[in-house]
């Protein structure tokens, strides 16, 4: 408190003098909410560009003052910052009321300040930006951040990708607890609501080993608000309506926080929609359905704390009814006519394919700061993932799952943070996890991922030195012990003679034999060094360069190994492989920055090295009762991927700013000397905006993104012979639909409304130009047109 | 004291996550070792009987591990009779379990869901359907085939999920997604 007065005193004797400098200026921030004092405010005075700081009961107090026009900036922790403009004539007394609002500024720079590490190659998407997505999912989400694209299913099923790298190759980290909700096949999108997040940062670089090894993509974290520790009640309520799909989102929080540090938080949403519509036809059995809450309670001191969370998503995805296809004729069928096979009117009815996923998350944190020495926290998090998937099926079993699976994960772990020596801090942790797999009897098919067991215990090190006021260096490593057990049918013909397995593998065979299949008890054990080093170096002019390096350890997924069996949606039969082993990836990334309103930059060029890269691809033809298949297996290959995202913001006028970006990948297959099969093409950003703090925070921006055709794509094409026409017809899977650009508009006005609330307004279009087009990184992209145009209206209240 | 504090919490959470793989362990839709579902959807024969008094021909095809594994077999029990009329009967089963699982029984059941078609690619045999769904649209369970001169060629039988009812008679046209798709050498003699 001293210190704050001693700070008021300083900057008020240094003051100049001259005439007519004789007035006063009494001031007096308030919480808009509850009228509250707020104290440690920090108050910067434009003209004479000096800071004050307010005082317990929020008073300041500026001398001295000439007549003319004081313009004064007050911003504090958790409120949106303030610029007010007084003529002075006289001494003056104002009340300023801040705004504790819920989100954090939108920033216009590129990159955040606050980083997860000093070192780390990342960017940020915060509240602001995740609200545009509040009817969307995750992955739509991330697509807006430079280098990350994602690998769709249609339109609902998103998973993100990190410089074309996805599933089990980026870690996803929510509220620090990574999830586990079988995210290893291409259609499985991770079971995120992102209304319970405040911010979701895309680590590029190779600061990851506190999470996982295997973060050969990257890592994307998923982050809490830390509130600010007062008496408060406040929260928030959003209603986001769309053209398209009919449908919506409505997401409702409320925070209640405590002086004495505790706080508690719950937040629910409901998203429906019906069938979607391209711009030529409605995209029948697209719907969805989601309902998801959750709940925090914790306390936060300097000292000590804790933090417990739960959160339960449920989905319910439908699944273009035309893209269950029976066999690869089916298949040509579909690619040749460029419509659905099925339009049928709109309608909010999910029927068959489609996919029902119910995820839990429970965590418990608590920490406790030892005086002279550091930080320890425990964690323990729990995760029950189901995933049942319905298809198009005769009789009985018309409404039972082919796929139905429960995944039960949890883990321990702690982590020691010391930082009582002057310029290093470190990490160091440990973690113990326990999976279990377990395949729903009743479907009535064997199930594509069998029964198993998995056991993973790690120990992690990381180090931070601070070599001198602008560098800084980290490095650190992690060892990881995994094994799996499991146990599986497999085809006799399969187990002996197509994959020799008993000669292979002779010690995962049982005595059991029936129906032509042998139960098999197949154990792996692994073990995995990662390690990275980075340094950071800030520059004058706001300019700072990172560089990092790691090395990253991959074990292949239970589905890489044991899946067996025929996907409807892709025509194709995919089959693991026992033999495969871990991938191991050298990855360089570097970063350029400026973080710089009027004129900012980011360039960040990346190399990833990757041996023994797992992909799926096909391998050849198989004759089955329902016509031909083509057989896609997982094989191992060396792999490169490198390119280069480049950011610019450019302030153009007071109102007026520019923000645009590109992204440049090119993906090699070095064992066969072409290109790597899904990989994202080229493409930018252009975004022009609008904003007016005194015309009610109205905010216009025009968005344009293109997506250059992929031209370097494997040629996995194939004929195969239809007996119909009793010609061979050309199977073309491979070939890339062309470029794109689509255009976006957004506007948005903020009103204050009721006593201490406000109101914002939004009305966005997205896909302005109602563009048909398809894009090579959608599944279905062989069955239907992307989404057409879209108007949506958002309502939000604070209060 | 505060150590102490800290030292029970870590304790607490360890008990945590050894009784919840107690609690795992024993929750009730655990199934383990009971899980390897027998393939009931699978189809594991066609057969199409062809009868015209004492001549009767059947078109098999056995694929007895389903898809993937060891290929199916094509099995045609001798030549077709020059201009005859046949009148055809197809059997759809999955000869996994015991006694085989009848699967023409589940299409009949679903009949406005399901058409079987039968091309042959010898141009003088006709196929006609003679059975109807519930909305009056040919279903081609039961069929009368007539050969016309002599020949050699292939027929193919495909049953469509889903087609478009009415159609042409052509499954090009039908739409729908393809259950069974096999095509059998034939000779007409």
């Amino acid at each position: 408190m001293k210190s704050i007065i001693i700070g008021v005193l300083i900057a008020i004797s240094s003051f100049s003098y001259s005439q007519n400098c004789n007035y006063i200026f009494l001031g007096e921030v308030k919480d808009f909410h509850d009228g509250t004092a707020i104290e440690s405010a920090t108050i910067h005075i434009k003209e004479s560009d000096k800071y004050l700081i307010s005082d317990l009961d929020g008073k300041f107090k500026i001398e001295n003052l000439c007549s003319g026009t004081l313009t004064l900036t007050i911003s504090h922790i958790g409120c949106e910052t303030k610029t007010v403009s007084y003529s002075i004539e006289n001494d003056v007394f104002k009340i300023i009321s801040l705004e504790h609002h819920l989100e954090e500024l939108n920033e216009v720079v590129v990159n955040s300040h606050l980083k997860t590490e000093g070192t780390s190659i990342e960017q940020t998407l915060n509240k602001a930006d995740l609200e545009k997505y509040t009817d969307k999912s995750l992955g739509d989400a991330l697509n807006s951040v430079s280098g990350v694209s994602s690998l769709n299913t249609g339109n609902t099923i998103v998973k993100p990708m990190i410089h074309g790298l996805h599933s089990s190759r980026l870690l996803i980290i929510n509220n620090n607890v990574r999830m586990f909700d079988q995210e290893w096949g291409d259609e499985h999108a991770p079971n995120i609501d992102i209304n319970a997040s405040n911010k979701v940062e895309v680590i590029k670089g190779a600061n990851t080993l506190k999470y996982g090894s295997d973060a050969i993509g990257g890592l994307i974290l998923i982050q809490p608000k830390r509130y600010v520790a007062r008496d408060s009640l406040f929260g928030s309520t959003m209603l986001s309506l769309n053209s398209n799909g009919r449908g919506g989102n409505v997401n409702s929080e409320l925070i209640k926080t405590y002086k004495s540090g505790f706080y508690g938080r719950i937040q629910t949403s409901y998203k429906q929609f019906g069938d979607f519509e391209g711009p030529d036809y409605k995209l029948t059995n697209s719907g969805l359905k989601n309902i998801n809450a959750s709940a925090r309670i914790g306390y936060r001191s300097f000292e000590k704390g804790f933090d417990a969370y739960y959160s339960v998503v449920s989905n319910e995805l439908g699944i273009l009814q035309a893209s269950h296809i029976g066999n690869v004729n089916d298949l040509v069928t579909a690619i040749n006519s460029r419509t659905p096979r099925v339009i049928e009117d709109f309608s909010y009815d999910i029927d068959y394919p489609k996919q029902n996923i119910l995820h839990n998350l429970a965590k418990i944190e608590a920490y406790k700061r030892f005086k002279n020495f550091g930080k320890l926290s425990v964690q323990y998090d729990m995760q029950i993932n189901r995933r049942k998937e319905y298809d198009l099926r005769r009789g009985d079993l018309a409404n039972t799952p082919v796929i139905d699976l429960r995944l039960f994960t949890n883990s321990l772990q702690t982590n020691l943070n010391i930082d009582a020596i002057d310029n290093l801090k470190l990490d160091t942790g440990i973690l113990v996890r326990y999976q279990q797999n377990d395949a729903i009897s009743g479907t009535g098919v064997s199930p594509l991922i069998p029964d198993f067991e998995k056991y993973d215990a790690s120990i992690y090190a990381i180090g931070n030195f601070d070599l001198n006021d602008s560098s800084e260096l980290s490095a650190g490593a992690r060892y990881d012990f995994t094994r799996i057990n499991a146990e599986k049918l497999y085809n006799l013909t399969d187990w002996e003679e197509t994959y020799n397995y008993d000669e292979l593998f002779p010690q995962f065979e049982t005595n059991t034999v029936e129906n032509s299949k042998i139960l098999t008890r197949p154990e792996f054990t692994f073990h995995n060094i990662s390690a990275n080093v980075g340094y950071s170096k800030q520059f004058n002019n706001d300019i700072s360069l990172f560089v990092n390096y790691g090395l990253a350890t991959r074990v292949p997924n239970p589905s890489e190994l044991f899946s067996d069996g025929l996907h409807h949606s892709a025509a194709r039969i995919e089959t693991g492989l026992l033999t495969l082993n871990k991938e191991i990836a050298n990855k360089f990334v570097a970063s350029l920055e400026r973080n710089n309103q009027n004129f900012g930059f980011s360039i960040s060029p990346y190399f990833k090295h990757i041996n023994d890269y797992i992909q799926l691809i096909p391998v050849g033809i198989t004759t089955t009762i329902r016509g031909a298949f083509p057989v896609w297996e997982y094989n191992q290959i060396n792999a490169q991927i490198f390119g280069v995202d480049i950011d610019v913001n450019k302030k153009i006028t007071d109102k007026f700013n520019y923000k645009g970006s590109i992204s440049l990948l090119k993906g090699e297959n070095l064992t066969e000397d072409i290109p790597l099969i899904h990989m994202p093409s080229t493409n930018f950003t252009n975004s022009i905006s609008y904003y007016n703090d005194e015309l009610n925070q109205l905010s216009i921006n025009l968005t344009h993104k293109t997506v250059l055709q992929q031209n370097e794509f494997p040629d996995y094409n194939f004929y195969t012979f239809n007996p119909i026409l009793q010609e061979d017809v050309y199977v073309d899977i491979s070939s890339t639909p062309p470029a794109y650009s689509l255009f976006s508009f957004n506007s948005s006005v903020s009103f204050k409304a009721f006593k201490t609330g406000s109101l914002k307004l939004e009305l966005n279009v997205e896909n302005l130009l109602n563009t048909k087009y398809n894009e090579y990184l959608n599944r279905q992209r062989y069955f239907a047109d992307e989404l057409g145009r879209n108007i949506n209206l958002k309502i939000k209240i604070n209060y | 004291m505060k150590n102490i504090k800290s030292i029970k919490a870590i304790k607490f959470l360890a008990l945590l996550f050894v009784s919840s793989i107690a609690f795992v362990g024993c929750s009730s839709d655990d199934d383990h070792g009971d899980d390897h579902d027998h393939e009931e959807e699978l189809i594991t024969t066609v057969r199409y009987t062809l009868t015209n008094g004492t001549d009767v021909v059947i078109l098999e095809f056995q694929d007895l591990d389903g898809e993937g594994g060891a290929e199916g077999t094509f099995d045609v029990s001798g030549p077709l009779t020059a201009n005859t009329t046949y009148s055809g009967v197809i059997q759809l089963l999955n000869e996994t379990e015991s006694p085989a699982d009848n699967i023409t029984l589940e299409v009949e059941d679903e009949g406005d869901d399901h058409e079987f078609f039968y091309t042959p690619t010898i141009s003088d045999i006709t196929v006609s359907k003679d059975d109807l769904d519930e909305d009056g649209n040919p279903v081609g369970i039961l069929t009368t085939l007539v050969t016309g001169g002599a020949g050699t060629g292939s027929l193919t039988i495909e049953l469509i999920h889903e087609p478009t009812k009415p159609n042409d008679g052509t499954s090009i046209n039908a739409g729908g997604s393809t259950d069974v798709e096999v095509t059998f050498s034939i000779e007409v003699q």
